[in-house]
């Protein structure tokens, strides 16, 4: 049994950072004080509810519940974050209460969604919480039935002494339990005993979803509250004047107020996830959403142009000054400009060996150039907050994916101190990014606060469309140059993008090819980014996974065969340092994947398509399997293999797997988002095309590769390699390479 | 404004609305029935999707004065507990992800099994191709209503 080291504030001993991984025992730091620390020993008499600690209440007639501490947008968090903890508690899953923390950062560390990193940083600390109270329960019963700790056993939330053949429910011993000490060392399950994790457990919300039961934010009805909505410029580039006929509208039928709000102040120092797109929008508040719609559609407001300027920006630790570029951007300018500044030097991020040398002495040299459009996320969702703002203390609630980081933000907006601020998370219509930009949070509570009254902020979709935190637009040239015999002796990869970078410099095939240059540059622009589903990935697979493919064909190797090749160079004699991903784990979701598809027995007979990607900590493979019947793509299946580790709710992973495939093969086929003299030229579903039931792949297969090694992410790895193997089983069908996305706009 | 007599879930009720209303708001803002969804509020995405006498209409382009003596469901009206088939297959094949798209999905899958109890793929393709999801669940959809349709 191997010791882990854990280092705790006392104060909130789940925020536990491990400072080595793996392990069954875990050995809990200094702990003078913990008995009487209010999250350990709260009991709530009102409820009845025994604290054993953050995550585990429960109460003396026995019901159990476990908390969930992060957003839930679909990801299944709300489910699977509380199986770890009921599988080392050792509880019955069916029999439990699961219920959705609040924002609170002494209890819980990382309570929000992004990186696909829940589940892999959550791992250790909520196993470490059921285990904890797992372990108080039995000191509980040890001490009261006057036997040796080791003796008192547990079986499906009861407490056993055999020899005596005492028992007692969990519930029976609670009370006790919170007046044990919290234990210095605990003992995890082993892997091979798990009973609760990798076995599949229904979404814990599925039957108050398919009932209509109000779950989400734009659901919530509160007493005497008010509709709220915005109107935001309608080009990048322009900025808020004045609002010509506001008296008029606000005599409409149910308009109650009509005024411009400033979501961010000058000069505050905006932190990472305060991106605001327009600062300065104006408000429509009124009794009912209808109204309020029709307020909007009359009001008259004056837009100016604005000139350049930058702002202070705190890029998670890193201070910059933004560049704000003034003017109406179009579409055509970006991607005049990109393809200009591939051809201009750039920035080295990662240099092996001498690629210039390694270009000079090849037999063959393969140069192709990718781009990829603006992207809206378009959550089903469209944003939406709560807010009850008075001068005592602010109350909101909603869908959002970084409360932390916004209730600093609106702490300082407010000037108001973050205890005062109670933020309740509701479950999301979708994230993908989008939510981690609680701008509408803002912008909800100064709207309440200035009409004294609770509020719903709502935007229309073309408000949620229109309103930049767009994926970026990027471009990539890619060379590779193969020796005589075929073998690749240099890549060299230059991406940019307006207006962030979409390089990940030691990704493969870093460290397997001896001479690599990546380099990378950016574009400012006044149209607003944001994450969108695997960051950045997104891009770099489609492009790196596309042209991967090209160079196999010149070197006249399979694609599975050619990469497996590379990957065993990087296993073997690594070159360079900081290569980002583990060879052996990438090859065998190669393999497993090339078994399942077939792919040796196939490829020649079907129009297959293969990609592969690293990223958020997990391996994706997939092969896709494609015709063309009448000019429009049929996807008939797609295999994907993937490495996340150990598997925490089969079936909830295997739809994540299946969504992702299905939502990356629409943005692939039909997402793009352009602009015309600033103006969005897609502002709703009838020219923002997403993919529908009909074009979806027929059938999609998932497998996991079968390993004991910590959990990943689910959220995200599926997604990038998507883009590359639908490339590359287009190009089988019709025997075109797709450089530019999206790829529907290049077929005929 | 003006007052309606809708039959909503089986219930009589009446509202005071701008007759322009669209049904949508009227069941989130005045009924107080949420479980319908806004998604887009021009037709393009079906998160709105009711039944009207049995037929899946969106609600969002759909006036309150338009509706006359015809029945409302919405999702909450579907079944008492979420028990109509289409609901249990939901649960079966643990379909949503998000959720937001659902409710629709099944007012729309519910409506398609009513006038066609055994669907074909395409069928059920241009029945459903009207409702977005964008967590992409899309094929748990289709295997849900085959699965309700075999009951
Ligand atoms: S909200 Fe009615 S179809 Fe989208
Ligand atoms: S489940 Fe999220 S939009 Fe359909």
């Amino acid at each position: 049994m191997k010791t882990v080291k854990t280092t705790y504030d006392r104060r909130s001993f789940l925020k536990a950072s491990l400072l080595s991984g793996g392990g069954m025992l875990l050995s809990i730091g200094s702990l003078s004080g913990f008995k009487s620390d209010d999250i350990f020993n709260s009991d709530d008499p009102q409820k009845g509810w025994n604290e054993l600690n953050g995550f585990v209440k429960i109460t003396a007639d026995n019901v159990i519940k476990i908390m969930s501490p992060n957003p839930e947008g679909g990801q299944g968090v709300k489910t699977s974050m509380p199986m770890i903890v009921a599988e080392e508690l050792d509880v019955d899953f069916s029999k439990i209460i699961i219920e959705q923390a609040d924002l609170n950062t002494k209890h819980f560390t990382r309570q929000f969604i992004g990186g696909s990193q829940a589940i892999h940083q959550g791992w250790q600390p909520l196993r470490m919480a059921g285990a904890t109270a797992r372990h108080m329960l039995r000191e509980a019963a040890a001490k009261t039935w006057n036997v040796p700790f080791e003796e008192v056993s547990t079986g499906s939330g009861v407490l056993y002494h055999k020899k005596s053949g005492k028992s007692a429910t969990y519930g029976e011993m609670a009370t006790a339990a919170v007046q044990m000490p919290v234990p210095k060392e605990v003992k995890l399950k082993d892997i091979k005993d798990f009973r609760i994790i990798g076995k599949s457990q229904h979404n814990v919300d599925l039957k108050k979803i398919v009932s209509g039961q109000p779950l989400f934010g734009i659901d919530t009805r509160k007493e005497g509250m008010m509709i709220a909505m915005i109107i935001h410029p309608p080009a990048f580039g322009l900025k808020f004047k004045s609002i010509a006929n506001g008296s008029a509208v606000s005599k409409m039928k149910g308009v109650a107020d009509i005024f411009p709000v400033k979501i961010y102040n000058e000069g505050y120092e905006r932190t990472f996830f305060d991106t605001a797109t327009f600062n300065e929008v104006v408000a429509v508040v009124g009794k009912t959403t209808w109204e309020v719609i029709q307020a909007k559609k009359a009001l008259k407001i004056e837009w100016e142009p604005f000139e350049s300027y930058t702002q202070p920006r705190n890029m998670l630790g890193r201070k910059q000054m933004e560049n704000v570029p003034g003017g109406l951007e179009d579409s055509t300018q970006h991607t005049a400009v990109l393809a200009e500044r591939l051809s201009q030097p750039a920035t080295v991020r990662r240099k092996d060996g001498d690629v210039e040398a390694a270009f000079k002495g090849a037999a063959k040299v393969i140069e192709r150039v990718y781009n990829a459009p603006f992207l809206a996320h378009n959550c089903m969702e469209p944003m939406n907050f709560f807010a009850h703002v008075t001068n005592e203390k602010a109350e909101l609630s909603g869908p959002l994916q970084k409360p932390e980081f916004t209730e600093q933000a609106l702490s300082a907006r407010l000037g108001m101190p973050l205890e005062k601020i109670d933020i309740q998370m509701t479950r999301l219509g979708g994230g993908f990014g989008r939510r981690s930009y609680a701008h509408w949070l803002i912008e909800a509570a100064l709207i309440s606060q200035k009409v004294k009254a609770p509020v719903k902020l709502i935007y229309t979709r073309e408000d949620d469309m229109t309103s930049g935190i767009y994926r970026s637009t990027y471009t990539a040239r890619y060379r590779a140059a193969l020796d005589a015999n075929n073998q690749l002796i240099g890549f060299h990869v230059k991406a940019g993008g307006a207006p962030e970078s979409p390089l990940y410099p030691n990704r493969f095939p870093a460290g397997a090819v001896d001479n690599y240059l990546a380099e990378d540059f950016t574009v400012d622009s006044n149209i607003t980014v944001g994450s969108y589903r695997a960051p950045r990935s997104n891009f770099m697979a489609a492009a790196e996974q596309s042209f991967l493919d090209e160079v196999a064909e010149t070197a006249g190797k399979d694609p599975i065969a050619f990469r497996l090749e590379l990957l065993k160079r990087a296993k073997e004699k690594p070159v360079g340092k900081n290569n980002d991903y583990e060879p052996e784990r990438f090859a065998n979701v190669l393999n497993l994947v090339r078994e399942k598809a077939d792919w040796d027995n196939l490829k020649t007979s079907k129009k297959l398509g293969f990609s592969a990607y690293f990223c958020h900590d997990s391996y994706a493979a997939h092969v896709l399997d494609l015709e063309m019947k009448d000019d429009s793509v049929l996807i008939n299946k797609v295999w994907c293999a993937i490495d996340c580790g150990i598997v925490i709710n089969p079936d909830a992973a295997k739809n994540m797997a299946e969504g992702g495939i299905v939502d990356a093969v629409g943005a692939a086929m039909y997402g793009k988002m352009t602009f015309t003299k600033g103006v969005p030229d897609a502002d709703n579903f009838h020219n923002f095309r997403m993919i529908r039931h009909n074009e979806a792949p027929k059938q999609i297969e998932v497998h996991f590769v079968e390993n004991d090694i910590d959990p990943s992410g689910m959220g995200e790895p599926a997604y990038p390699p998507v883009y590359g193997a639908l490339a590359n089983a287009l190009y089988k069908a019709t025997g075109k390479r797709f450089y530019n996305q999206p790829f529907n706009d290049y077929i005929i | 404004m003006a007052k309606f007599n809708l039959k909503i879930n089986q219930k009589n009720l009446s509202v005071d609305v701008d007759p322009s209303t669209p049904v949508l708001w009227v069941l989130r803002d005045h009924i107080g029935l949420t479980g319908t969804k806004f998604g887009c509020g021009m037709a393009q995405c079906g998160a709105c999707t009711i039944h009207l006498d049995g037929n899946a209409v969106r609600s969002c382009v759909l006036p309150v004065s338009a509706i006359g003596k015809q029945a409302i469901t919405t999702i909450e009206g579907l079944s008492a507990n979420g028990t109509h088939p289409v609901q249990k297959a939901w649960i079966e094949h643990d379909v949503p992800q998000c959720g937001y798209c659902q409710a629709g999905q099944i007012m729309s899958a519910s409506s398609l099994l009513k006038s066609n109890p055994k669907p074909t793929d395409e069928e059920i393709d241009a029945a459903m191709s009207g409702n977005i999801c964008r967590c992409g669940t899309y094929l748990r959809i289709r295997e849900a209503i085959k699965t309700a349709a075999s009951k």
